[in-house]
């Protein structure tokens, strides 16, 4: 799980929710060319780098607000929290205090939030991962959450968009994380018997068990420009393999050059590119 | 077979003293041959006791031992037949994972096996067991061949992890797991999965969606090796045998968490000391579970297979 300094959360969309903090940043550095960045024209190009385009992480929240119509988004199931199924106890960490820890920091009470919308006024069932918490892995709550929007999209029949933000299984679930990747991966096969579309986007960063589940498994693949997208994390390949690779070796557009993909899309062009999708995809029959 | 882990070195010096005793044959006198029944039941009881309180770090030890029977050692002992079916038609042949209709107590069944490899020349042909993405498109291409003909699946899952390199980043790794994921829930035939060895990750999972989930009395599953997992936590693989402690990674335990269905036992001190007998309990687990499988409607199957993933996970509610 890559850890990464994260400025504070912002809104940000055609309308700023109130109650949400105002960004504190004056200024900041682009971590990818350095240039300096001037907090309010950074978050009115929707935190992505003017110089270089790199693409900030953005929170849950802010990548809701990104994506659907205003005041659209209806959240479920925000109370289900992790408990600690194996009493994870080690060096360093303690499971529990752990969740109490990453629940205030990050405001959340999991990786994923989850809940239907609306784009362009065409219903759409949404899961939303947040890499702030635990690295956005994936746990029996995440998982459980991400399968019962899957279950929402086959009851109401709506297509399902999940927008991925994951260094992987959580560790400290051990088999129960692993076993998320088939539960998911078979309510998306319900899905598919049922026809309905699952619109798959992957933002920076989507590894390992997240993107050998659900993350790979969408009718439509998605990714933002320049996101770490690999089963395999660049530290672990240079390790096996002994070699060095180089910056961006495994990223959306190494994704879409081997036919992993579908496209790569700009932030800006995100919520439009999606519309479209969701009319080209809308069922004949119904 | 020697006794040739760390944790065996009290049972290596009993054997010693007992193949001493041995060595003497017909000139054994009686007080001695009164000494060697004494060290035959005490290796005996020595191995079972130290068998039965094996750590987690040991039980990793013991589950990668260089001796321990492999997929091919099963097949060979369990199947009256069996024909390799090689490549995934579209790239390549991993020899990772072996896969291929055989004969089971007559019973026709697919195969589909990781194959790790005992010497230095077969580990490097069989890559370590670690899975490319062309051996779980292989996989995917005869577990629809299963399907077609009606023939059970029997997936023995030895390996630590699929393979981490670049070029499987290249031919998609993630989406070949992660098809198969998607196409297992659905097969109409029984599936059987059973680590024998290690379950490591994806790699493992990618070919466990099935209706009965057994292991090796002293096998391992993990999300993911405990090498890995200590380099996810702890930035360092040196903590392996305390994130194999606390992940709960034995048979034993995942039995007690409810998450796989079977533990099937293993010879004393371990499969390594019998492949015979480690074999004829697989098997006869084996013809228990087809047996049982068999009798249920395709639907009711199905169903069972998709509820068994669905509820697996533990939470709780914010108060």
């Amino acid at each position: 799980m890559v850890k990464e300094a994260i400025p504070p959360s912002t809104s940000f969309g055609n309308q700023p929710q109130p109650g949400l903090p105002v960004s504190g940043n004056l200024a900041l550095k682009c971590p990818k060319c350095k240039a300096l960045l001037y907090g309010r024209e950074w978050e009115k190009d929707l935190k992505v780098c003017s110089h270089c385009n790199y693409h900030f992480k953005l929170t849950a929240h802010e990548r809701i607000d990104l994506l659907v119509d205003p005041g659209s988004f209806v959240e479920m199931d925000a109370d289900i929290i992790s408990v600690d199924p194996l009493n994870f106890v080690s060096r360093l960490q303690v499971y529990a205090a752990k969740l109490d820890e990453e629940r205030q920091n990050a405001g959340l009470n999991e990786a994923v939030v989850v809940g239907h919308a609306s784009i362009e006024a065409m219903p759409v069932a949404l899961a939303v991962m947040d890499f702030r918490f635990i690295g956005g892995s994936m746990g029996s709550v995440v998982g459980e959450k991400i399968t019962r929007t899957i279950e929402l999209s086959i009851e109401q029949r709506i297509p399902v968009l999940i927008s991925s933000a994951s260094g992987g299984a959580r560790m400290q679930e051990g088999l129960y994380s692993l076993m998320q990747m088939a539960k998911t991966s078979a309510a998306l096969a319900r899905l598919g018997e049922a026809q309905i579309p699952f619109f798959s986007l992957l933002t920076d960063p989507t590894t390992g068990g997240v993107t050998a589940s659900f993350a790979m498994l969408g009718d439509v693949i998605i990714a933002e420009p320049g996101a770490l997208v690999c089963f395999t994390g660049p530290r672990v390949i240079e390790q096996f393999m002994h070699i060095k690779l180089p910056e961006g070796a495994v990223n959306s557009e190494f994704a879409l050059q081997h036919g992993m993909i579908d496209t790569v899309v700009h932030r800006r062009e995100l919520r439009q590119t999606l519309a479209r999708l969701l009319r080209l995809y809308k069922c004949n029959r119904s | 077979m020697a006794y040739d882990l760390e944790f065996e070195k009290p049972l290596a010096e009993l054997e010693k003293r007992m193949h001493a005793l041995q060595r003497k044959g017909e000139h054994l006198k009686p007080d001695e041959r009164l000494q060697l029944h004494k060290a035959e039941q005490e290796l005996h009881n020595r191995t079972e006791e130290i068998y039965k309180h094996l750590t987690a770090w040991q039980t990793v030890q013991v589950a990668r031992h260089k001796d321990r029977p492999y997929a091919a050692d099963y097949i060979r002992l369990m199947c009256d037949d069996f024909f390799e079916l090689h490549g995934d038609r579209s790239f390549g042949d991993d020899h990772a994972i072996m896969a291929g209709p055989a004969k089971l107590d007559g019973n026709s069944v697919i195969l589909v096996c990781h194959q790790k490899g005992r010497d230095m020349k077969e580990k490097q042909f069989h890559n370590f067991g670690l899975a490319h993405p062309e051996g779980y498109r292989k996989s995917a291409r005869v577990m629809q061949q299963a399907e077609k003909f009606g023939f059970p699946i029997i997936c023995l899952i030895d390996t630590s992890g699929a393979s981490p390199a670049m070029p499987d980043e290249e031919r998609g790794q993630a989406e070949a797991i992660a098809f198969n994921l998607y196409l297992m829930p659905r097969l109409c035939v029984p599936i059987i999965a059973t680590v024998i060895g290690e379950g490591g990750s994806g790699g493992a999972l990618a070919i466990s969606i099935a209706d009965r989930i057994l292991m090796l009395e002293h096998s391992i599953y993990t999300v993911a090796s405990p090498e890995a997992a200590a380099s996810i936590l702890w930035r360092d693989n040196a903590f392996a045998p305390q994130a194999a402690e606390a992940m709960r990674i034995s048979a034993r335990e995942l039995k007690a968490l409810n998450l796989v269905d079977e533990l099937v036992p293993e010879p004393l001190g371990g499969a390594h000391r019998n492949h015979r007998i480690a074999a004829d309990n697989l098997k006869a687990a084996l013809l228990k579970h087809l047996v049982e499988l068999k009798r249920l409607p395709i639907d009711e199957l199905l169903e069972r297979r998709y509820q068994k993933f669905r509820t697996i996970g533990k939470f709780g509610q914010a108060s």
